[in-house]
């Protein structure tokens, strides 16, 4: 059944925050860092203005956060927490440790990058460096994909079929500091939708004792890593499940990535988080002058649609692979690796060139669109030579 | 960007540029319209340069990028004029809103040869004469809206009255003030168009 929309203007952190207040979590433990501060510190508000009755734990660290969401969750407390750059890094061994362990805690992150030099603006670094955790990792767009991605992050997190942490991804600043339209639903639904936490095995359960986290001998602790990597495999069908009931509700349906305009183009880009919306306004552009191009917006990172990419895009000539985020290899970033090995791996022949793009807030704009696709036509049409790993928007000497 | 006004803002850390922008979002909002409004955040501190800025349209916006062409600028602070380049890429169709007592003709100068329309307005005399210090981004915030004709006079005055009973709940004693720094810049540039 649809539900009734409210139209509102907010920014990305208080839509996040909206939601949080709308699922009404048991517990949430965090440490504030820029740019994902406001979220815990509206939460707080919303507490002690008697809004909402989760219990709020201001802890002294990222790693007493994480710390803290582990224990609570184990003990059969629906629980989240929210960070951004060097806070979800301090968090490293114990992001390990809620997936291993099977918690389905929530991760609301405020994409941020890591020093140095020292800076506070948005790319990816931090997330792409929490990519081989065991976290079902979600991107966004815009501050109404951040509240509908942060909604539907429960019933896929504790799933029985996944039983895995959800990070909720949105761009710092960008997206978080910005305020655009927003459609919210009402409390009820939501709630609802969420539905009430029931944990099969927790800790604080004296009819049906369990421990958490005990040592494994290497006879069993392979195993427990394989059954953690099918789970990681399933959820991808508990994903487009959960995104097309919240279609349901809402209006808006979810897949594992967004097709603009690619059924019929010639060159694709593939691109994550704010980003894609720049990527789209180009595209119309392009089209309108005759260039079939299309966007491939990548929303969820893991688990990773490997085929599904390689089948969206084999009709192309080219596609341009954009990372946020830099590997130093020498081969550009993560999406950079993943998305040729599954073109591979499907026997799509396509040329790729993969860039680099916006690190440490570094403006993308719609002008640096177009230059990737002439990039691409240069490739393709005019037998120029194109370097396969690039950076846009990079000062020159002169500059 | 097609069918859409954009926006930019000068100020210095704060001076309120920031949050004008954010009210400003506000206000075309409530027209039924597409919004953004966003800071570019360097190293924030108090009195460094900043730029904010809007994108208002009817249809949806999806560009999340600084705006290099923009239809409109603000200059919150007269003497960023020797130090930042405020008209880069304004169109010449548009127009530049300026904090200052200087008349137009005086401030032209200072503009690298910008051929367009200059909107004066003393966002410092009305701010002190109304709420007794110098707050310049309420004026600025009128002389904007009053400038690009986002909304009427009338109903834009009664908007923020709810905003601000909003904004400012913990102290009331602020309201008046600040309403009558909106009316005052408000005539003021309407005087002047």
């Amino acid at each position: 059944m649809s539900a009734k929309r409210i139209k509102e203007r907010m920014s990305g952190n208080e839509a996040v925050a909206y939601a949080i207040r709308q699922v009404e979590p048991d517990v949430m433990p965090a440490f504030p860092i820029t740019p994902s501060t406001e979220i815990p510190q509206m939460v707080s508000t919303f507490i002690a203005n008697g809004q909402m009755n989760t219990d709020f734990i201001p802890v002294e660290s990222e790693h007493s956060a994480m710390s803290a969401a582990i224990g609570s969750e184990a003990a059969g407390a629906r629980t989240m927490t929210a960070t951004s750059s060097v806070g979800l890094a301090l968090m490293w061994e114990e992001l390990l440790l809620a997936a291993s362990n099977r918690l389905p805690i929530v991760l609301t992150l405020v994409n941020r990058t890591l020093s140095g030099p020292i800076n506070i603006n948005c790319d990816h670094t931090d997330g792409m460096g929490a990519r081989d955790t065991g976290w079902i990792q979600i991107y966004s767009e815009n501050n109404q994909e951040a509240y509908d991605n942060y909604i539907q992050a429960f019933p896929i997190a504790e799933d029985p079929e996944v039983h895995l942490p959800v990070m909720i991804c949105q761009d710092g600043f960008i997206t978080s500091h910005a305020v655009e339209n927003i459609e919210l639903l009402e409390d009820a639904p939501v709630r609802e939708f969420v539905g009430t936490y029931e944990p099969e095995e927790f800790l604080l359960n004296p009819g049906n004792p369990v421990s958490v986290g005990p040592y494994s001998v290497s006879n069993y602790a392979m195993e427990a890593r394989k059954a953690q990597e099918d789970a990681m495999v399933r959820s991808k069908d508990v994903i487009l499940k959960i995104g097309e009931k919240f279609g349901t509700l809402s209006g808006r349906s979810y897949g594992l990535f967004e097709e603009y305009k690619t059924e019929d183009a010639d060159y694709i880009m593939v691109i994550m988080g704010s980003a894609a919306g720049t990527a789209k306004e180009a595209v119309d552009e392009l089209r309108e002058e005759g260039v079939k191009a299309g966007v491939l917006k990548l929303r969820v990172f893991r688990p990773f649609p490997e085929d599904e990419i390689a089948k969206a895009l084999s009709g192309c000539k080219a596609a341009a692979i954009m990372d946020r985020c830099e590997s130093y290899n020498g081969h550009g970033g993560p999406l950079a690796q993943e998305i040729p090995a599954g073109l591979f791996r499907n026997h799509v022949n396509i040329e790729t060139v993969s860039y680099v793009y916006g690190l440490a807030g570094r403006d993308f704009r719609v002008e640096d669109v177009r230059g990737i696709f002439r990039d691409l036509q240069d490739l393709t049409e005019n037998g120029k030579t194109i370097e396969q790993f690039r950076y846009v928007g990079l000062r020159s000497k002169q500059e | 960007m097609k069918n859409t006004l954009e926006i930019r803002w000068h100020g210095r850390g704060g001076q309120g540029a920031k949050t004008a922008a954010l009210l400003l979002a506000d206000v075309a909002f409530k027209t039924g319209q597409y919004v953004q409004g966003f800071p570019e955040y360097g190293p924030e501190r108090m009195g460094a340069p900043i730029t904010a800025f809007n994108r208002i349209s009817k249809d949806e916006i999806r560009v999340h990028s600084n705006i290099y062409d923009p239809d409109y600028v603000v200059v919150v602070d007269e003497t960023l004029l020797h130090s930042v380049d405020v008209t880069a890429g304004l169109k010449e169709e548009g127009a530049i809103i300026i904090n200052t007592p200087k008349s137009a003709e005086e401030i032209r100068p200072l503009l690298n040869g910008y051929p367009g329309r200059i909107v004066t307005v003393d966002a410092r005399m009305i701010s002190e004469s109304s709420l007794g210090r110098n707050f310049p981004n309420t004026p600025m915030l009128a002389a904007a809206v009053a400038v690009t004709g986002i909304l009427g006079r009338d109903e834009f005055i009664q908007d923020m009255r709810a905003s601000f009973r909003h904004k400012f709940a913990k102290k009331p004693e602020v309201i008046d003030g600040n309403m009558k720094a909106l009316q005052m810049a408000f005539d003021a540039v309407e005087e002047a168009l």
